[in-house]
């Protein structure tokens, strides 16, 4: 029963693992763009920081507000003992220093985890957004700690270089964030098959049940946030090293907000929906960023769209095709999805035009009314590009609602087959 | 030997309402107990008190002759007593399996541990399986507990109840809304898994409780009318009045 099956799951599990881990090693080698480490960098980081945030929605069923307390606060302590290391006060190896960020949101979750954690559901999202702020508040009113308007500065290159790792170039600190991000996951996941892991579920699905099961139901939340407090703190300790700046922001509530939403997207019923949501939010932020300054219009209107039309997440979305694709029914699917994909790029074409059109128009209408959007060089002060965007959005609106419908219909006819099969 | 459960002067308002009156009862280890009574009579209420879902108003409650009142419901279940719900009250989303197993956990001493692998649980896994083959669930081991049938359902309410091996178990109506096959099997189920055990049960069902109770009390707004054998509680006036002479005909 325990030992290991090569069954089908798990080769999938271990190329899913195999995979994350080859491509988290060869991608800065592959892609070259200017932005590329700094993403895949956040990506690394953000993946342990949306796990950790993921113990609480997804599997304890805390809804938090202020996670980002406990990676900023790893994230300070940690830059306090760089400093401390570099001056000579002791000695730690800066591969390991995450750990101080670690232990400093072992400290934190116990400190106010034991408040938050007495009644789930609002009272909880209401105390932790009401810490958020109370710690928010604490970096000003502390500048000495918090470094004030300006954060803390520190250099991560202390000492004799070993084995030429020095942690200077940013590809080193790439590195090392990798290793700490495989082994985060791997304890994370590991987490999730635990004893704790398991009853954190049944205090989500049903506390009471679990009260007469012999579990203190405020327990379980309550280690499991501080768990959760550790690896947010080893995430917050990776920033540090990889910024070698911890500021305010690292503690507020735009952080909180973000692995939110992170979570979100990629799916909080799923152990890999938070690293599907990272790597979407950061790819968002970053190198969608880099482009336009409408990114976090995007990123709002994906947002909205996921909690509206797939509150799984990309996760569910990759996790419904699953049975399919056992039923070997894909090819039913193929035809609908191209036209979708086709004529859902018009209407996003469109979209973004206009957008993109609006903003340019807003910010700087007067100043450079020129314009380049797809290789189109207009100004936004003719109507011309107004029309041509808007067009194409309600053009592509109209034609993709028959794709959609297609891809509905295929959808119902497979649910059928499949129900008749399970019947057989 | 202490009594299993006594119930001394226990008193419990909503409000200005009180539900139960002043309710005395012992029952002694490895006894069967019945507790009939309408609808409305405090039935669920007297389980609810002795399993500390709602504090006392006042009186005391005794398992094994230690005080449980003003204990928490997790502290009760730890001392030995472990009941089920009249509205089913199960893990919805979980399996079969894995229902069972989080109702065996902790009486393994595996409590909040985040060092062991559930995989590699040898007892609590043959645990789990055993009381799945109990209770006739062996076959929908994998199956999510929300998507059972109702009998099913309840099947694995009585199976998380009895999985962590409690002396002392409190079944609320196991058999309601069930088909006359289904009660026949619930019978069977109870009487096994509840071998050497101290039972309470709460059931409308007159053919079970005669079936299985050795000891019947009749609760009637609150206050216990009458505590005695089946065969007595059959023939005692006030009881029919209150009670079975509503459903003798
Ligand atoms: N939490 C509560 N707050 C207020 N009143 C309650 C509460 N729980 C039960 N009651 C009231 O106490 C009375 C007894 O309810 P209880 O559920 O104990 O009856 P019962 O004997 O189990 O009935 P049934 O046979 O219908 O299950 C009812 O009038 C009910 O409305
Ligand atoms: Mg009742």
């Amino acid at each position: 029963m325990t030992r290991l099956k090569y069954s089908p799951l798990n080769l999938g599990r271990w190329l899913v693992w195999g995979g994350t881990a080859l491509l988290m090693i060869v991608l800065p080698l592959i892609l070259t763009a200017g932005f590329t480490l700094t993403l895949l960098s956040q990506i690394g980081i953000g993946i342990i920081f949306a796990l950790s945030y993921n113990m609480l929605l997804g599997q304890g069923g805390m809804l938090s507000f202020g996670h980002a307390v406990y990676s900023g606060l790893g994230a300070y302590f940690t830059v306090h003992a760089l400093n401390l290391i570099s001056k000579g006060s002791f000695y730690f190896p800066v591969t390991l220093v995450p750990l101080v960020g670690g232990l400093a949101g072992i400290v934190f979750g116990v400190i106010f985890g034991y408040v938050t954690t007495k009644k789930s559901g609002t009272t909880f999202a209401m105390i932790s957004l009401g810490i958020g702020e109370m710690v928010a508040a604490c970096s000003l009113m502390f500048p000495g700690f918090f470094g004030g308007e300006g954060g803390v500065t520190t250099n991560r290159v202390i000492g004799q270089p070993f084995l030429g790792i020095t942690y200077g170039p940013s590809i080193q600190v790439y590195y090392l964030i990798v290793g700490w991000a495989l082994v985060c996951m791997v304890a994370m996941f590991a987490w999730t098959q635990t004893p704790l892991g398991r009853m954190a579920n049944a205090v989500r699905d049903n506390p009471e049940r679990a009260e007469f099961v012999g579990y203190d139901t405020h327990m379980v939340r309550f280690l499991t946030l501080v768990i959760a407090g550790f690896f947010a703190g080893i995430a917050g300790g990776l920033n540090c090293l990889n910024y070698e700046i911890v500021t305010a922001e690292n503690v507020g509530a735009l952080r909180s907000a973000g692995v939110l939403i992170a979570t979100f997207i990629g799916g909080a019923g799923f152990f890999f929906g938070p690293v599907i949501g990272s790597i979407v939010f950061f790819t968002m932020v970053t190198a969608v960023g880099a482009v336009t300054k409408a990114w976090a219009f995007y990123l709002g209107l994906m947002f909205l769209l996921i909690v509206l039309y797939a509150p799984g997440g990309f996760a569910s979305l990759i996790a419904m095709h699953v049975p399919v694709i056992k039923a070997r029914l894909m090819r039913r699917l193929w035809l609908p999805y191209a036209a979708t994909v086709a004529t859902g790029t018009v209407l996003l074409i469109g979209l973004i035009s206009l957008v993109e059109i609006t903003y340019h128009y807003s910010l700087e209408a007067e100043t450079a009314p020129e314009m380049k959007l797809f290789s189109f060089a207009f100004k936004v002060t003719d109507g011309a590009p107004w029309a041509i965007a808007a067009g194409l959005l309600v053009g592509g609106f109209i034609i993709s609602r028959f794709a959609w419908n297609a891809v509905g219909r295929a959808w119902g006819e497979i649910v059928h087959i499949l129900q008749d099969r399970a019947a057989a | 030997m202490s009594a299993a459960i006594e119930l001394r002067a226990v008193t419990k308002s909503f409000g200005n309402t009180e539900i139960i009156r002043g309710v005395d009862l012992a029952i002694p280890q490895g006894e069967r107990h019945a507790i009939i009574g309408p609808n409305g009579a405090g039935k669920s209420t007297l389980f609810n008190l002795i399993s500390g879902r709602y504090p006392l108003s006042r009186g005391d409650i005794l398992l094994n002759g230690v005080s449980v009142s003003g204990l928490k419901p997790f502290e009760i279940n730890r001392k030995g007593l472990s009941r089920s719900f009249q509205i089913t009250n199960i893990f919805q989303r979980m399996s079969v399996f894995e229902n069972v197993r989080c109702a065996v956990l902790w009486s393994l001493g595996y409590k909040y541990s985040f060092w062991h692998r559930l995989g590699g649980l040898k007892d609590a896994n043959l645990q789990a399986e055993a009381v799945m083959e109990s209770i006739g669930l062996k076959a929908r081991r994998d199956t999510p507990a929300g998507v059972l049938s109702y009998a099913e359902q309840r099947a694995l309410e009585i199976g998380i109840t009895i999985a962590g091996g409690a002396n002392v178990i409190l079944l609320d109506e196991p058999t309601a809304g069930m088909s006359r096959t289904e009660t026949a099997d619930a019978v069977e189920l109870i009487r096994k898994v509840t071998q050497g055990k101290t039972l309470i049960m709460v059931e409308h069902d007159m053919g079970v409780i005669f079936d299985i109770a050795d000891k019947i009390s009749v609760l009637v707004y609150g206050e216990v009318i009458a505590s005695d054998i089946p065969a007595n509680i059959r023939g005692n006036k006030a009881v029919q009045e209150a009670y079975l002479g509503t459903e003798s005909h």
